[in-house]
């Protein structure tokens, strides 16, 4: 399976994913810049983590204008494969792949920790080898996780069933519904706060990262 | 030369974590008078033009592209000619 | 102006002529303590520097040690304490910003941070606010450049409270044909200043860390300078690209007196001369005048020298990344450092005038006062219950939380307890390294309280970087101190084999003429050959072992080194005494390992390491003799932690730090 890994200027976890990816996985992976507009190639893009623009003006605003993510909402609208992890889905809510907004933490301070989420969705191409009320430990990093819909939306989410992870233990940003991670209608595109590609070895603290990527290769695989 | 002052804030009925400590703040130093704070931010958009009207049209396009967020953020919007 | 008298009499007799006001401004910067370092460089010269990997002692932008033939660690550390002091969001977070910068200008990626920072008494609204100042300013920097900050302290006494110490380390990794040095070389060649834009930031910057802070500080305000992370992370990959290009003859940053200590440091190292037109700098300000431009302190700037027929596919690489690239000059043969500005020239000067030139200060030294010298300010006289809550030796997570230490997936978790462990995944092998940071007001004792950190992770201790932060030399009793810990700190260092590869000397840290403590931080980095084999202070096992060893002397501190690197296999988890003893250390290492432990012996003097064993009969059997040890008790099933002469400590309770 090929991944390509869009890198915006300010990003800083693009090499990480990369890494998981291609050493862990042992997956095709390439970079594509952020000006680039050939993602034909591509299975599935993954928006990386990081302070793209510095998260000046407010986090991923600036890299939706990106003449990338023209090519990677079309992209989406086919039916592809995209996953925004942190700054990738604060990216992906601006450019409105996702509804919703993200907001400062509720403590306003940056928060990086191993976390605890709980599996509410299995039904997506990211989760279905994993089982419902699965607990995960996958780190965060965040200063802006905390998750925001009007009520109207949030009864969509919950209808569509679009919540595929939310925090389990304690919520550590304030995010509506504990919210962690989510899917559009078509469970195409999926956007967590937590970053799997860090859960990837025991060093590391945690090796859940792992399933994550795996469901998504084997659900490529299979088709 | 036209100078715009966009003033963005939250949305009403938006937890504003920013103004809430520092209104307990502002409580702390005697300031209990003050009922609420939002927390917001100005942008000044230095456009080159003499037509305000246009400039006016101008930032409201920008605004509704990339400067506010309409989920989360409202916006007013100030003229002055330089 | 700061110079003395003095001072401007030797720039007279040097020139030949009086100083134009550019050159002027150029030498009260370069001759200040913070640029010149005229009061330190004769005792610096005691420290060892050499050793059997090392690659780049002192006189670069940052020490270089080998970790294989293929690849080599830069590091150093650096203090932001009187930017701080005054702004401590600003001040914090562009010393994180310059230490960044000396790394990257070897051709080394920033791979990871570590910061000691001093304040006054915990309860007190002014550390408060300096507290959360400074950390939000090193988090907000780290975070959004992606480097991730790995371990630190944080130090609360009263002597500190209206002179906050920062010392940040910075640790990068390249491979060895990209390490870059500073001096400038090739007739010809371009001076090619990239990053931000220069303006009146920190004016006066250098001078103003080279006095003591008063009230008057407080309306110095806008001189600080102000971070970009986000230019500097651009800057980090653009730098790191065009090195990589093998275009890049030399390589500077532009820190303290910008332009000035730059180009007059690459012209001076090179033997050679650098001609710069000030009407090519791009500038954000106007109507800034030559010796502005020549002293801004304006963040996120570097100086390359490259060839002419180069330059366009540097140029090309600066300009992806969004980054600014303009020539502003040529190396020139004769050594000369000639500034125009519009065509007319403003300086024109031998460049060692600047850098070589200064005289050093002859001031008198007194014996320092016994009370502030090798004495520990720290109370750790207490149960092991008030220790756990006491804000000097709590937990600190409540701030490295807020440091992304995750990124670059590097880092071995968990972090906040003895050393900080990392992999290294660029080097494509299973090769780790340690890191500690340690700051005390005896040289001896940072140095060994990082010695021993290292080695309680399994790890050779291999390099030094260091931090003297210190008041007013011009007070022969304080320059008495400086004297006495340097030297206590170069026979420390080479007792123990250890070089000292890079650091910082911070002066005039007082108010009021009331000076801080002498206060040496040591940074030490050791190398593991499988990132696999390090231990850590976290139990593991039921019924294993606990064993302490002593150290009286030297000779026990390398014995304990030997005996321990030597029986890693036969040791599960591994502490050291920190600074309130092993005991503290054990209650740790079972909270986090959620082991419970008995401790039948207590206290133990001169406790240094405390090691959980898991074959006791093969360590009786086969350890030094010479080696000062005891079992003081083991690992239990049990949920609490037994300490004799201390009672029980339940080891699910939740802890606070309570100030």
């Amino acid at each position: 399976m090929k991944f390509g890994v869009v890198v915006f200027p300010g990003s800083t976890c693009e090499k990480d994913c990369y890494y998981a990816l291609k050493e862990t996985l042992k997956q095709q992976v390439r970079y594509i810049w952020h000006t680039e507009t050939h993602i034909s190639d591509i299975d599935c893009i993954v928006l990386p983590g990081g302070f793209s623009y510095g998260d000046y003006l407010r986090a991923g605003a600036i890299s939706a204008q990106s003449p990338v993510m023209k090519e990677v909402k079309a992209f989406a609208n086919d039916g592809n494969l995209v996953i925004g992890i942190c700054n990738g889905f604060q990216i992906l809510l601006e450019s409105g792949l996702l509804p919703g907004a993200m907001g400062i933490n509720r403590s306003l301070k940056f928060t990086c920790k191993m976390q605890r989420l709980v599996v509410e969705n299995t039904d997506t191409p990211f989760t279905h080898t994993l089982k419902k009320g699965e607990i995960l430990n996958i780190p965060i990093a965040h200063k802006e996780g905390n998750y925001y819909i009007p009520q109207e939306g949030l009864n969509k989410l919950r209808r569509n069933e679009q919540i595929v992870f939310r925090y389990y233990g304690e919520n550590p940003n304030g995010s509506v519904d504990n919210i962690a991670g989510i899917v559009n209608e078509s469970r195409n595109v999926f956007g967590l706060m937590p970053h799997p590609e860090r859960a990837i070895s025991p060093l590391l603290g945690s090796t859940d990262g792992i399933k994550v990527w795996k469901s998504v290769i084997e659900w490529k695989a299979g088709r | 030369m036209v100078k715009v002052r966009l003033l963005v804030t939250l949305k009403k009925g938006i937890l504003d974590a920013q103004g809430k400590t520092i209104k307990g703040s502002l409580e702390n130093l005697g300031y209990e008078k003050v009922k609420d704070v939002r927390v917001g931010k100005t942008l000044e958009l230095y456009i080159d033009t003499e037509d305000t009207e246009s400039a006016i049209q101008m930032t409201k396009d920008m605004a509704k592209k990339l400067l506010v967020n309409p989920v989360m953020e409202d916006y007013s919007i100030e003229v002055e000619e330089l | 102006m700061t110079l003395k008298a003095k001072d401007k009499e030797r720039i007279v007799n040097l020139l030949g002529r009086k100083p134009t006001p550019t050159e002027e401004a150029m030498f009260d910067v370069m001759w200040s303590e913070h640029c010149s370092y005229r009061s330190s460089k004769k005792f610096l010269k005691l420290l060892p520097t050499k050793g059997n990997r090392v690659v780049q002692g002192p006189g670069e932008n940052a020490g270089i040690v080998k970790l294989n033939e293929k690849w080599y660690l830069a590091m150093k550390m650096e203090s932001h304490n009187h930017p701080s002091a005054v702004e401590p969001y600003q001040g914090a977070a562009t010393g994180v910003g310059g230490i960044i910068r000396d790394i990257l200008a070897m051709g080394a990626r920033p791979v990871a941070l570590m910061d000691s920072l001093w304040f006054g008494d915990y309860s007190e609204q002014k550390t408060q606010y300096y507290l959360n100042g400074v950390v939000s300013g090193i988090a907000d920097y780290g975070n959004c450049i992606g480097v991730p900050v790995v371990g630190g302290e944080a130090v609360f006494l009263p002597p500190y409270r209206d002179n906050p110490l920062v010392n940040v380390m910075c640790i990068g990794i390249m491979q060895s044909e990209q390490m870059l040095k500073s001096a400038a070389k090739g007739e010809g060649n371009l001076v090619v200043l990239v990053g931000s834009k220069t303006g009146r930031d920190g004016i006066g910057g250098a001078a103003f860390a080279s006095e003591e802070l008063s009230d008057e500080s407080e309306e110095k305000r806008p001189s600080v300078q102000v971070g970009d992370p986000f230019t500097e992370k651009l800057l980090i990959e653009a730098c790191l690209e065009a090195a990589s290009t093998k275009k890049v003859v030399a390589m500077q940053d532009l820190g303290a007196a910008g332009l000035t200590s730059s180009l007059s440091e690459m012209a001076s190292k090179g033997n050679c001369g650098i001609e710069i037109e000030l009407s090519r700098v791009p500038l954000r300000e106007e109507g800034m005048k030559p010796e502005e431009i020549m002293i801004s302190e304006s963040q996120e700037r570097m100086a390359l020298i490259v060839k002419p027929e180069d330059y366009n596919e540097v140029k090309e690489i600066f300009e992806r990344w969004g980054i600014d690239c303009t020539v502003i000059g040529k190396v020139t043969k004769e050594r000369r450092f000639v500034i125009k500005s519009q065509n007319s020239i403003v300086a024109d000067l031998d460049p060692k005038h600047l850098t070589e030139s200064v005289p050093p200060y002859e001031g008198a030294i007194k014996r320092p006062n016994p009370k502030r010298v090798n004495v520990s300010f720290y109370n750790a006289n207490k149960g092991i219950p008030e220790l756990l809550k006491d804000p000097n030796f709590a937990d600190k997570d409540y701030i490295y939380e807020q440091y992304d230490h995750m990124v670059g997936v590097n880092t071995v978790l968990p972090i906040g307890i003895g050393a900080s462990l990392m992999r290294l995944k660029e080097t494509e092998t299973d090769i780790g390294i340690s890191i500690a940071i340690a700051g005390e007001n005896s040289s001896e004792r940072a140095v060994k309280r990082a010695y021993r950190a290292i080695i309680a992770s399994g790890a050779e201790p291999i390099a030094i970087t260091d931090c003297l932060n210190f008041g007013n030399p011009e007070y022969p009793e304080i320059y008495g101190e400086f004297a006495y810990l340097v030297e206590e700190l170069a026979s420390t260092c080479k007792q123990l084999s250890v070089p000292v590869i890079s650091g910082n000397v911070s002066f005039y840290n007082e108010t009021n003429e009331e000076a801080i403590p002498p206060t040496v931080v040591v940074g030490m980095v050791g190398i593991l050959h499988d990132i696999k084999d390090a231990k850590r202070p976290i139990l593991k096992g039921r019924d294993n072992s606990i064993v302490a060893i002593t150290i009286k002397d030297t000779k026990d501190e390398l014995c304990a080194k030997e005996v321990i690197l030597s029986s890693l296999d036969n040791i599960v988890s591994m502490g050291y005494n920190g600074r309130a003893g092993i005991l503290l250390s054990l209650t740790k290492a079972a909270i986090k390992g959620d082991i419970g432990v008995i401790i039948v012996t207590s206290p133990i003097e001169d406790a240094a390491y405390w090691l959980e064993v898991k074959d006791i009969a093969k360590w009786k059997s086969t350890v030094n003799k010479k080696l000062r040890w005891s079992i003081i008790g083991k690992t239990t099933t049990d949920r609490y932690i037994q300490i004799k002469g201390q009672g029980q400590i339940d080891i699910g309770e939740k802890r606070n730090v309570e100030g």
